[in-house]
């Protein structure tokens, strides 16, 4: 599915992703810890290709594809999603045009038939449902004054509309109280199918009681420093970063 | 991302082309001979020429205002024609049959077709080109309501008392540089009367287009909504792409009598000029409205066209409870300048006016909005409530606020708001991140930002305005 080679990237100059390497398979489910300033959210950013991350070095494809060739929405239209950890808001534009146009560009890609408002509002009342979103979230401007989780609940629901095949949620799970943290993560249970891929990034091993990874990787100083199975996750959730030594120190630095 | 928005920013007008189409032009010039000419073309009473020369003759006095934040090099008025007719149109064809092909073509590919088994249903249009009306649609169904609607020339003969009376009398012949030019020169329009207590059963609507070189447009439009009637008015306006500018200054009228409501829609789609700012219309208009009594008159305008544009649809809301409304959008890029606003001068009780004005600027485009709000000392709990936003596209644009607030009554109440935003590299990354193009996006952001004002319009005309906003953004496709 996705095969990250020595990925080295910046923004404004400064390298943050240092020779990063990462094979993920389909129906994986990923999860990438780490301090703050690790570069967690740079690689999100760096794999979907937002303008001012530059990659100097390295490779990334999906499914065969380079990645790092494409536009922002060619890859999206590949089928790779990111769910924001601050998702911004489009005054004026309604939820429901905004996932019509965006559910029919991937459908389009795929050579199939853009749903008409009937057929796409049926999947969107019944992906609202499933993240427990009122039904009037369709009609109201993309997260415009929505709560922190409400937003959350809304990047879920557009994955749910979307079908990606690769997810990669940053930090979906900061901000949540218990409940809200629950819907998140039935969500994208829901959407584990055995072919569809997810990288998790989060901060706190909380969330990954909920989504169980079939890998986690600590991501420090730019780099995988360290990989294992969900009983790291708990390592971390026990003893912090402090394993990490030096490697930690400078990423703190 | 400016980069990619500056790429989707290039433009391209559709309404751009010419039609050959053999016509009677005026050589250019301007002086009491030309004035007595327009006015021989269409046989008019002595009292219109009277009318019209009285004008000239102030106009000669005025000065050309300059207060505006726009910057264009000096008209030379004696180098526009101020007459151009097709000549076919000579002999008043009786009907669309008569009508040369060429013309009813144009307005085809304008997307405005004039058989009316083929138009939109239940919108009647009067075409005008160039100084002329060539046709006005279901006239025999608006007659059966006891609506007129006709070109202007033709209500001079037709409905003398009517025009006598209600022309210049919202807008008066002297009441600035470019409306006493107009008074002198106009050439054509609508004219529109409602009857007491009729509500004009479909939408009006004015098409201009200017096709002639060299030729200025003076159009005069004059809407009569009698006591207790209703009317919705459309008005659109295309020119093909040429490197002259060319003037188009154009006066309308609107009347609201007591309980009376117009409501008054505009999309302009002059040609705005080349990237380098070459050629375009300059759009010097002058538009107002006085509401009686318990009326209402309500403007809505989408302005994407015109290399200039000077415009400010205003309401006098002289009676009591009267209400006013500006609903407006204003877009423009490449070299485009536009300033533009309303006045709305509270002089009964308890009126009421709203404005809502959407600028948004792009590439090195300048976007003023001007507006006036008065209230007059006869205007206890008058209210005023203003939102005035500021959309910037880039960073060589700009967009400016001219607010003018005059309250001479203690209980009157203005509420001004105002904002500016960027379309941002976040929401931008959002769309593009869903699998939306740049266009899709800058089109999606922008059209968001509008709404307000769009669901102000009739129907057709929000999809078409939706539309043309789209098309005003596009980069060379294909």
């Amino acid at each position: 599915m996705l095969s990250i080679k020595n990925l080295h990237a910046s923004v404004e100059e400064k390298n943050i992703i240092k020779g990063l390497n990462l094979e993920v398979k389909p129906g994986e489910v990923h999860a990438i810890m780490g301090p703050n300033g690790a570069g967690k959210s740079t690689l999100g950013y760096v794999l979907s290709g937002r303008d001012g991350y530059e990659v100097s070095e390295g490779e990334a494809t999906l499914n065969g594809k380079n990645l790092l060739e494409l536009d922002v929405e060619e890859r999206a239209r590949e089928g790779l999603f990111l769910a924001f950890q601050y998702p911004v808001e489009i005054p004026g534009v309604s939820n429901m045009e905004f996932m019509k146009e965006s559910v029919n560009a991937m459908r389009e890609e795929r050579g199939e038939a853009p749903l008409t408002a009937a057929e796409f509002l049926k999947k969107a009342k019944e992906a609202c449902k499933q993240v427990q979103l009122p039904l009037d979230f369709l009609k109201r401007g993309v997260n415009e004054g929505f709560s922190g989780g409400e937003k959350k609940r809304n990047e879920i629901m557009q994955m749910i509309l979307l079908e990606p095949k690769l997810c990669i949620l940053d930090e979906s799970d900061s901000g949540l109280d218990v409940d809200a943290l629950q819907v998140v993560a039935d969500g994208v249970n829901s959407q584990r199918d055995g072919e569809r891929s997810f990288i998790v990034v989060t901060h706190y091993q909380r969330l990954l009681d909920y989504i169980k990874p079939d890998f986690v990787h600590i991501l420090a100083d730019g780099k995988i420093v360290k990989s294992g199975d969900a009983s790291l996750a708990l390592e971390v959730e026990k003893s912090g970063y402090a394993f990490l030594g030096k490697a930690y120190e400078e990423a703190e630095a | 991302m400016s980069e990619q928005i500056e790429q989707a920013l290039e433009r391209k007008y559709d309404a751009g082309f010419y039609s050959e189409i053999e016509s009677e032009t005026f050589e250019s010039g301007l002086d009491e001979s030309v004035i007595r000419r327009i006015s021989a073309m269409k046989n008019e009473p002595e009292w219109m020429l009277e009318w019209r020369l009285k004008s000239y003759r102030a106009w000669l006095e005025m000065e050309e205002p300059d207060w505006a934040h726009v910057d264009y090099p000096k008209i030379d008025y004696q180098s526009i024609s101020y007459y151009s007719a097709p000549k076919s149109m000579k002999d008043k064809p009786k009907s669309l049959d008569e009508v040369d092909p060429e013309l009813l073509r144009t307005y085809e590919k304008l997307g405005i077709p004039l058989h009316e088994q083929e138009m939109l249903a239940g919108v009647a249009v009067d075409a005008v080109f160039d100084s002329v009306s060539v046709v006005t649609t279901y006239r025999e169904k608006l007659e059966e309501a006891g609506v007129i609607f006709c070109p202007i020339s033709e209500a001079v003969h037709k409905y003398p008392d009517l025009v006598k009376k209600y022309i210049g009398s919202v807008v008066p012949r002297t009441d600035n540089y470019f409306a006493a030019l107009n008074s002198a020169v106009f050439t054509d329009g609508s004219f529109v009367y409602i009857p007491k207590g009729t509500r004009c059963p479909m939408e009006l609507s004015t098409y201009f287009r200017i096709n002639e070189m060299n030729t200025g447009q003076f159009e005069r439009t004059l809407i009569v909504a009698d006591e207790g009637s209703y009317v919705s008015y459309l008005e659109g306006c295309t020119a093909p792409q040429r490197d002259e500018n060319q003037l188009h200054a154009a006066v309308v009228e609107l009347v609201a009598m007591d309980d009376a409501q117009i409501k008054y829609s505009t999309v302009q789609n002059w040609y705005p000029g080349d990237e380098n700012g070459k050629g375009g219309i300059y759009n010097f208009v002058t538009k107002r409205g006085i509401a009686h009594t318990n009326a209402k008159i309500s403007w809505t305008q989408v302005e994407t066209g015109s290399a200039v544009t000077w415009k400010y649809p205003s309401c006098i809301l002289k009676g009591d409870n009267s209400v006013g409304e500006f609903y407006s959008v204003a877009l423009t890029r490449g070299r485009q300048q536009a300033d533009t606003g309303t006045k709305m001068i509270h002089v009964g009780k308890n009126t009421r006016s709203t404005i809502i004005s959407k600028g948004i600027s792009a590439g090195n485009s300048n976007n003023a909005y001007r507006g006036l709000v008065q209230m007059g000392p006869r205007a206890d709990g008058a209210r005023n409530f203003t939102e005035c936003d500021s959309l910037l596209i880039g960073d060589k644009c700009g967009a400016h606020t001219f607010p003018y607030i005059e309250s001479r009554n203690p209980s009157a109440i203005v509420e001004h708001e105002a904002t500016t935003s960027k379309v941002s590299d976040e929401q931008l990354f959002l769309c593009q991140q869903r699998g939306l193009d740049t266009e899709k996006a800058v089109s999606m952001i922008v059209n968001g930002f509008c709404k307000e004002v769009f669901k102000e319009l009739p129907m057709e005309f929000a999809v078409e305005a939706g539309k043309l906003l789209e098309i005003s953004l596009e980069g060379s496709v294909g």
